[in-house]
This record gives structure tokens, sequence and C-alpha cells, in this order.
């Protein structure tokens, strides 16, 4: 039994089930992008281990299709279990090898990209710095103490808490947050006039603003506005003048003016933003330059000057950030990724990614393998043929 | 003795075909020198290019092809027609030039459909400002879902503003005597301008002498923002960047005090071209053309050596002795003729050689590796093809090496022939594609694994057909056409396997992902992962010959869809427009190969070869 499954799972005939299943789901990723962004397809048909249908039901949903992380790991162990029972060492064979110890790197490094690399951006305004760079999709729920002038004191509740609901309490935070309302996406609409029960919170901007919620957005090119009504309330046991309710407040990244209210004798601020990674080291943006052609519209270059400052390793450098020629800097890599603001702000695209390596030593092991193996054919080939004309 | 030199008789013809379609044209006696003219050097799309092209491309954006047939029926050649939309807007104005044949569009003017589907911008003034609104509204939606009449009509606006652009580049469009008129408003600056100061102090000014240089300024500023090519070169040659339109270098002439000669010679030349005076026009295009030589040398060896190119047409005489070279090679399988095949492996060397020189001087123009948009990928997957074909050809030598390399050949430069339909070639790459290094190794790469995935899936539709419907197949030669076929799809595994990791890499430098799942990724990745199937299916014996021949075929399909159909998704970073027309013909050939495949299915009783006599 267990060696038929090993027999199985090494054998040639699942390798060319794979690959058929994987054409067929590519393909089908590929068509499916007319329909939905690119991130939604990549979660739906590749980062899964199966295509579901329906896709977004919350109740009864079946497995259609092996997705790609299911497909991609089982072609991974055949690869490996095949070249293990199977090795044997000879000359003819070193092409084959190559071939498939490098794309054992490739698909490993994927899957392993796929698991821990972090895409986030940086934007930066003229002269602004920026010691942090910002999640494209995820945001989180920040609670800022302003007690201290020179440093804030920040607990972030991640989205995905958020949409859980219920109560939060932190041992960082004096007081509890209720989750009212959650939005994973929604439309804020200022009411003209404010009327109880329309407006969506009772404090801060909220106050004269009602939120229409909306379907979570999965055409391309288009993102969620996330917004959550969220309940200030002291803790159980707190003393009596702070032991009154504070009221709600309606959070979004629709909102930008701050939003503040004072707990116990502190000011505190909230806002929903996008999620941080902080870095040890910060960039300031010097200057953002935007060229074209003469005479047309057509982007000729595009590049960010920016200033790195880490006090830990002593840098103080310009660098410039360009089309094609990244920033890397400590496990991290800054690309132009776009501009706004009229051609004065700049987006980085800031991606941490430990295996970015992997695919450049995979495509030289897998072009050396292929290569090695044609030549031998072809070498063979080309003798037989020979003596077939001389004959 | 007759039948040794029937090949080189063969190429002596094609070379005396080909020494015919480039003889230089030549300008009669009183004639205007319009080939002169042409050779100017300009700046349109941020390329510096010659008249000639200008010409050529407008034409083909607001006519649809690159010579304009009169009422009358005589031709206009493009350069000549510019020179009219240039010079003498009346005259240009009632040609029949631009092409419409949307019903919905010639509803809208009141128009029944016909026979006649191009109309000259006269017959169009009345409806400008319709055409325009239309237009504008169907601009602000994404190509893909226009719908026809949209398409249409943003097609048709594009165009009337490209001509009006034309009419506004060398002059303003209602100019007569310009010559004289730049004069006068050159000796009108002075005052006017020293009026304008003491406008600005609040002090007390000549409002004749202010009106009088107020007009003039509006007027060029009117034609520089109309302008479509930017005619005037910069003092500093190494600046391609700092080209202007005449309207803007008249109005520099209020600072400088003078206007510039490159100004002065086309006022010139057009006065001379209204007023019928061919010595004066050819005079002063002689003159021109010596300035730039003189002040802009290397934008003026370019733009000549660029008409050169467009005169000599590689392209199109390549395709000739294309059909020239499979017309041999079929006489020779049904005559068995060794001596035709020869030549036809001659006649397809000196079309590759054509075809290498057009490939060539694109590169040259342009700077870049050979393959930067669709159209190049045409020709440059017609080349690939047509060499691995010759060098089966070479090992083989049955003509089937050739006939494919000939076929491929044909058929990718008519593809590349109807992608040529949105304007320049040449154009200009956006910031991202800005590497020669990924151009040359990534894109060539993918490329030339299109080419082997076509000529696989040419040799399995030989194989299909001639298998199928002929008596003349034997095992021999079916074995020696699965040989190729397994060969070529070798050969496409490396160059696409490679190309798609080095995009990959690529996406890396420039986006910070090696994967991004975008379509034209996925595109390549799918050949890859067909290739790699064919092969492991192979060495597992799960199909031989017949089924190699079979997944060839769908070769075909998944290349297709890689090379045009992602494109046609409208989404992703590759993303090179919408071309709605292509799309039925992709369909038909998708459909045309999975047609052969269940032909190869057949039982092989019913294929009327391998049956034993």
């Amino acid at each position: 039994m267990l060696r038929q499954f090993f027999d199985f799972i090494s054998s040639l005939k699942l390798t060319i089930i794979c690959l058929a299943a994987a054409i067929v789901l590519v393909f089908a990723g590929t068509i499916a992008q007319m329909h939905l962004g690119v991130n939604e397809v990549q979660e739906r048909y590749f980062q899964s281990m199966f295509v579901w249908w329906p896709a977004e039901s919350q109740g009864v949903r079946i497995p259609i299709f092996p997705g790609g992380h299911l497909l991609g790991g089982v072609l991974l162990v055949n690869l490996i279990i095949a070249h293990l029972r199977r090795f044997r060492w000879t000359w003819r064979k070193l092409g084959i090898h190559l071939t498939h110890i490098g794309l054992i790197v490739m698909l490993a490094g994927g899957l392993f990209t796929d698991l821990f690399s972090i895409e986030s951006f940086t934007r930066l305004g003229p002269g602004e710095s920026k010691n942090y760079s910002e999640d494209s999709r995820w945001m989180e729920l920040a609670v800022i103490d302003e007690s201290d002038k020179a440093l804030d004191q920040v607990t972030a509740i991640p989205e995905a808490r958020l949409r859980r609901g219920g109560t939060i309490e932190h041992s960082s935070l004096p007081f509890r947050i209720i989750v009212r309302h959650f939005y994973q996406n929604s439309r804020l609409q200022m009411l003209d006039k404010p009327e109880a029960g329309a407006s969506a919170a009772t404090e801060g901007a909220g106050a004269r603003i009602t939120v229409v919620p909306l379907p979570a957005a999965t055409a391309p090119d288009a993102s969620n506005a996330v917004s959550a009504v969220v309940e200030i309330v002291p803790l159980p046991g707190a003393e009596e003048a702070t032991a009154a309710p504070l009221g709600t407040w309606l959070v979004s990244d629709q909102i930008e003016a701050p939003q503040t209210f004072s707990f116990g004798g502190q000011p505190w601020r909230i806002e929903m933003r996008p999620v941080r990674y902080y870095k040890d080291y910060s960039l300031t943006l010097q200057r953002f330059t935007h060229e074209r052609y003469a005479g047309t519209d057509i982007a000729k270059n595009y590049a960010s000057r920016v200033t790195l400052i880490d006090p830990e390793r002593s840098e103080n450098r310009d660098v410039l950030i360009y089309m094609n020629h990244p920033l890397r800097y400590r496990g991290e890599t800054f690309y132009q990724a776009g501009f706004e603001k009229n051609d004065t702000a700049t987006i980085l695209q800031t991606v941490h990614n430990p295996t970015f390596l992997a695919p450049y030593v995979a495509c030289v092991i897998v072009g050396a393998g292929l290569l090695v193996q044609f030549a031998f054919q072809f070498g063979g080939f080309s003798r037989r043929q020979k003596a077939a004309l001389a004959s | 003795m007759i039948k040794r030199l029937t090949p080189w008789i063969g190429i002596l013809i094609a070379l005396v075909w080909i020494a015919s379609n480039s003889r230089p044209p030549t300008t009669a006696p009183g004639d205007f020198d319009i080939v002169t003219f042409g050779r100017t050097p300009v700046l349109v799309g941020g390329r510096q290019k010659p008249l000639d092209t200008v010409a050529r491309t407008s034409l083909v954006i607001i006519h649809g092809k690159q010579t304009l047939r009169l009422d009358n029926g005589q031709t206009l050649e493009p350069t000549r027609w510019l020179a009219d939309t240039l010079f003498n807007a009346p005259v240009a104005d009632k040609y029949p030039a631009f092409v419409i044949n949307n019903p919905d569009v010639l509803g809208m003017f009141g128009w029944p459909q016909s026979e006649r589907k191009y109309f000259s911008f006269a017959e169009l003034t009345p409806f400008l400002k319709k055409i325009d609104e239309e237009g504008q509204k169907a601009e602000n939606i994404e190509s893909g879902k226009r719908t026809r009449f949209q398409t249409a009509i943003f097609n048709l606006r594009n165009a009337l503003l490209l001509y009006q652009g034309l009419n506004n580049s060398l002059q303003p469009e209602d100019a007569d005597h310009f010559a004289d008129e730049i004069e006068t408003y050159l000796s009108v600056v002075p005052d006017g301008l020293a009026a304008t100061q003491q406008r600005q102090k609040g002090q007390k000014f000549d409002k004749e002498k202010f009106d009088a240089l107020a007009q003039f300024v509006d007027r060029y500023q009117t034609q520089s923002e109309a302008a479509y090519a930017l005619a005037v070169p910069p003092a500093d040659a190494s600046k391609p960047d700092e080209w202007r339109s005449v309207g803007a270098s008249l109005l520099r002439a209020i600072s400088s005090g003078a206007i510039h000669p490159v100004v002065k010679a086309y006022a010139l030349i057009g006065d001379a071209y209204r007023a019928g005076d061919a010595d004066l026009f050819n005079r002063q295009v002689e003159d021109l053309s010596q300035w730039m030589a003189q002040h802009q040398p290397r934008a003026s060896s370019y733009a000549r050596y660029e008409s050169l190119f467009n005169q000599l047409a590689p392209f199109y005489q390549a395709m000739g002795l294309y059909v020239l070279a499979f017309l041999l090679i079929a006489a020779s399988w049904l005559r068995g003729n060794q001596d035709l095949n020869r030549a036809a492996f001659y006649l397809l060397l000196l079309a590759l050689a054509v075809h290498t020189f057009g490939l060539g001087s694109r590169m040259y123009l342009q700077g870049r590796p050979p393959v930067t948009n669709l159209y190049s990928s045409a020709i440059f997957i017609g080349w690939g093809t047509v060499i691995i074909g010759l060098i089966l050809e070479r090992i083989y030598r049955d003509g089937i090496g050739a006939a494919c390399a000939a076929l491929i050949g044909f058929i990718t430069l008519v593809i590349a022939h109807h992608l040529a339909g949105s304007g320049d070639t040449l154009e200009m790459l956006q910031a991202v594609l800005d590497t020669n290094i990924w151009l040359a190794t990534h894109v060539v790469c993918i490329t030339i694994g299109y080419s082997a995935m076509f000529l696989a899936g040419m040799l399995a539709i030989f194989y299909v057909v001639r298998g199928v419907f002929t008596r003349s197949m034997t095992h021999e030669s079916a074995q020696s056409l699965a040989r190729m076929t397994y060969g070529v799809v070798c050969f496409a595994t490396l160059f696409s396997f490679v190309g798609t990791v080095l995009g990959g890499i690529w996406a890396d430098q420039s986006w910070g992902r090696f994967w991004g799942w975008d379509p034209k990724e996925n595109g390549a990745l799918l050949i890859v992962l067909w290739c790699a199937l064919i092969l492991h299916a192979r060495w597992g014996g799960y199909i031989r010959q017949r089924g190699l021949m079979v997944m060839a075929l769908f070769g075909n399909v998944i290349t297709s869809f890689s090379w045009f159909g992602v494109n046609m998704l409208g989404v992703g970073l590759h993303s090179y427009g919408f071309m709605e027309k292509a799309f039925p013909w992709l369909l038909g050939f998708m459909l045309s190969q999975l047609a052969l495949m269940l032909i190869a299915s057949l039982p092989l009783v019913r294929w009327r070869s391998f049956q034993q006599a």
C-alpha cells in the first residue's frame, strides 16, 4: 500500500497530471482577470489549495479544482521523491538532473515567496520623511496615546480583529473598544442636517456622516473603503470619574481629519489607516521628476531622489530610485511604482522578500540543464542524420 | 546544364524584381521635388523622423492605407498629400481622405451606407462639432468597453485632430503669403512690445501697436497648440527634446528679435508650393536640406536613411519572395525536381537577407533590440522561424523546413502589415520598457520561443494534411517530420523557459515581484508548461508520433493566445489596447487548429497515406 503510494507520488503520470491541471488553472486564472482584480484572482486561483465554487458564498462551497499551492506543492513533492528514488548518476543525465534541481529551487522559492514576502508602499510628498511603509490592502485601527509630546504610543488593531467584532481589551489601553459595526467596503455621505439616527456615530466626524455599506470590491483597479463604528467604554471597575461611556466614533480610511478624545485627562487619537511596517531607517523625498517625450504624454522616466538616513549604521546618503533601478537596503527593496499629487509625490513599492535570489539561481541552473540536455540530443541526432544522408 | 542553372535563373529573376521595386523615385524636370522634401526631419511622438514617415503614418491613420486614390482615379503619393495638407489646406480639404465604414457614424451625418467609404474634410466640416462631442464621450470610456460606433467616432475624431494638426504644423492653416506675414510680424514686435510693457506698468500705451502684436501672438499661440509636428530643431543638436512647433518658435521671436531660419525656410517653401513655382520650391527645399545636414547632422542622416527604408519597403518585398519560394517548393514536390527545391532554398536565403535588412534597419533607426511592440514581434517571429526552418531544410533537404519557413515568413509579415494600422511602428518606449538589456534578452528569447512553437505547429499541419489527404507520406517521411517537430519543441522549451524566467527577473528588478500572474506572464508560462507536458508525455511513452503532432497543433493555439489573446483581455501590464479587428481572426485560427487536431485523430484507416497497397 505504502509502496503503491510512493510509486504514484513519484510517478511521471502524476507529473503529467499536475502539468495538465496547471495549464487549465493558469488559463482560467488569466481569463478571470477580465472581471476580477489581479489580487482577487491570485487569492482564489493561485494562492490557495482549492478553487471554490461559488467563490464568495458564506455557506456550502465545493472545491472544483486544485489551487496553485496544492498543484505547486504536489509537483514539488513529486519532483523531489522521483529524484531521490531514481537518481542514477550518469553524464548523459546531467542535463535532466540540473533542470529538475533548478525547478525544485524555483518552485520552493516561489512557495516561500508567496508565504513570507511582504509588499507595501512608501508614499512620500516633497520633503516628507517616513520610517515606515504601508500595506496596499489591509487596514488597521490605530489608537494613539498623545500624552507624551515627543513620542506617540500606538496600539494597532488589525482589520481582521475588527471584522470579528466584539470587545477589544489590551494592556496598553486604559479603556475597552467595542466594535459596533464593521464595513468591508463602504461609501461615506455627508449629512446636510444632523438628524438623529442617520448619523454613523455620536462623536467626531461620524456625527455628520452616514455610512452606506457596499459589497467588497472585486473588479480590477477597485479598492475597498474600510470603515467601522467603535465605542469607547471604560474598563469595568474603573473610577467613577471616568466610568461613563464616551460615545461612538466612525473610523474610516476615507476620513482624513484627525479624531481625538480625552480619557482620564489624557489626549487620545484614533484613525483607520493602512497597516504600517516600521523600519530602523528613514527615507526623505528630495525631488520627484516625471519626464515625458517632447510633444507627447508618453512617460520617458520617473525618478525619485531620496535621502536614506540610518542612525544605527551611520548611513546618511542620497539615492536615486528610478525605473528598473530600485534601492535595496537591509532586506528591503524600494521600486519606483507611481506618483500622485500632480507629479510632486512619489509612490515607492516596498518589498521584503527573503527568497528573491531563488529565481536567479534557478534560472541559471535550469538554463544550463536544458542546454546540456538538448546539446546531447542534438549531437546524437546530427550524427545519425549525417550517417543517414551518407548511406 | 540548363537544369543546374535553374536555381540561379530563379535568383536572378528575383534580384531583378527587387531592383525594379527599389529604383529611387525621380522628379521630372519642372516638377516639385517632393522626395527631397520628404527627407526633412521633424519631431513627432517624441521621435525625430522624416516628413515621409509622417505622411505615411498619418495617411494610414486617416485613410487606412498609404496611398490616396482621388475621385478622378489618379493616385497621390503620401508625401504629395502631406505637402498639400501642410501648405495648401483648401486643396487638401477636398481629397477623399477620411475613411468611414461604420453605418451609425454615416447615419449620424444623414448619409446612407453605400459603396463610398472615403470622405473629404470639406464634406465633414458641417459635423465637426458633433464629431468632437461624441468623440470626447467615447474617449472617456475604456478602449475595451467602447461600442463599435464609439470606437468609430473616436477614431474619426482622432483622424480629424491629426489632420488639423498637420494643417497647423508648418504655418497657420489659413496663411497665404506667409513669408511676408512673418516679416510684418517681426516689424511690429518692437513697438508692440513697448506698448505691452507700458500697459503692464499702467502707463499710457499705443493701443493700435499693442493690438497689432496681440493679434499675431494670438494667431501663433493657436497654431502652436494645434500643431502635430514639431518642425523647428533646437540650437543644440544633442537635445532632441527641445524641438519646437513653428508657432512656438515664432512666439520666441518676441524676446530674441529674430525668426528661426527653419521657420523662414518653410514659409518660403509653402509660398512657392501654393504659387505652383516648382523651381523656387526645389531651391528652397535644397537649402533647407543643406541647413539641416549642417546643423542637425544626426537627425538629418537618420531621416534620410528612414525615408530610404520606407521607400525600399523590405518587408513587402520579402513577402513576395516568400510566396515565390513556397510556389517553387510546391512545384518541386509535384514534379519531384530537386533543382527547383534548391532554387527555393536560395530564394529563401535572399528573402531572409531582405527581411534581415528590414529588421536591422529598424534596430538602427530606433537604437533598440529588435522587438519593442507587437508589430515588431510579428516581424521577428517570422524572421526567427525562417532561420530555424532553413536549418531544418539544410539537415533534411526534403523541402519541408523551407516550405514552413516560407509560409510562416509570409503570414507573419501579413500580420505585421495589419498591425501597422495604428501609425508609427517605431514609436518611443514607455519608461518601464526603456531598458535595452531586458528587451534584448527576455523579449528576444520569448519571441524565439514563439517562432519555434509556430514552426512545430506548422510541421504538424504538414504532417496531418499530407498524411490524411494525400498518399505521398511514407513511414520514413512521417518519422523524419516527427523528429523535426520534436527537435523544434525542445528548442521552444529552452527559449520559452529562459525567456519567461528572464521576464520574471526583469519584473523583480522593476516591480519587486518575480511573478505577478499578469496575463502576459501567464501566457508565457502556458507555453512553458505545454512544452514540458509534450516532452514528459513523450518520454513516458504516453504519446508517439501522432500524439506529438496533435499536441504540437495545440501549441499553435496556446502560442497565439499568449501572443495575441492576452492582449485582447484588456487588462494587465502588457496590455497594448483592445484589438477588436484581430479577434475574429484569432478565433478562426484557433478553431482551425482544433479542427486539424480532430482530423489528426481520425483512425489510421481513414488516412490516405500509410495504406498498404
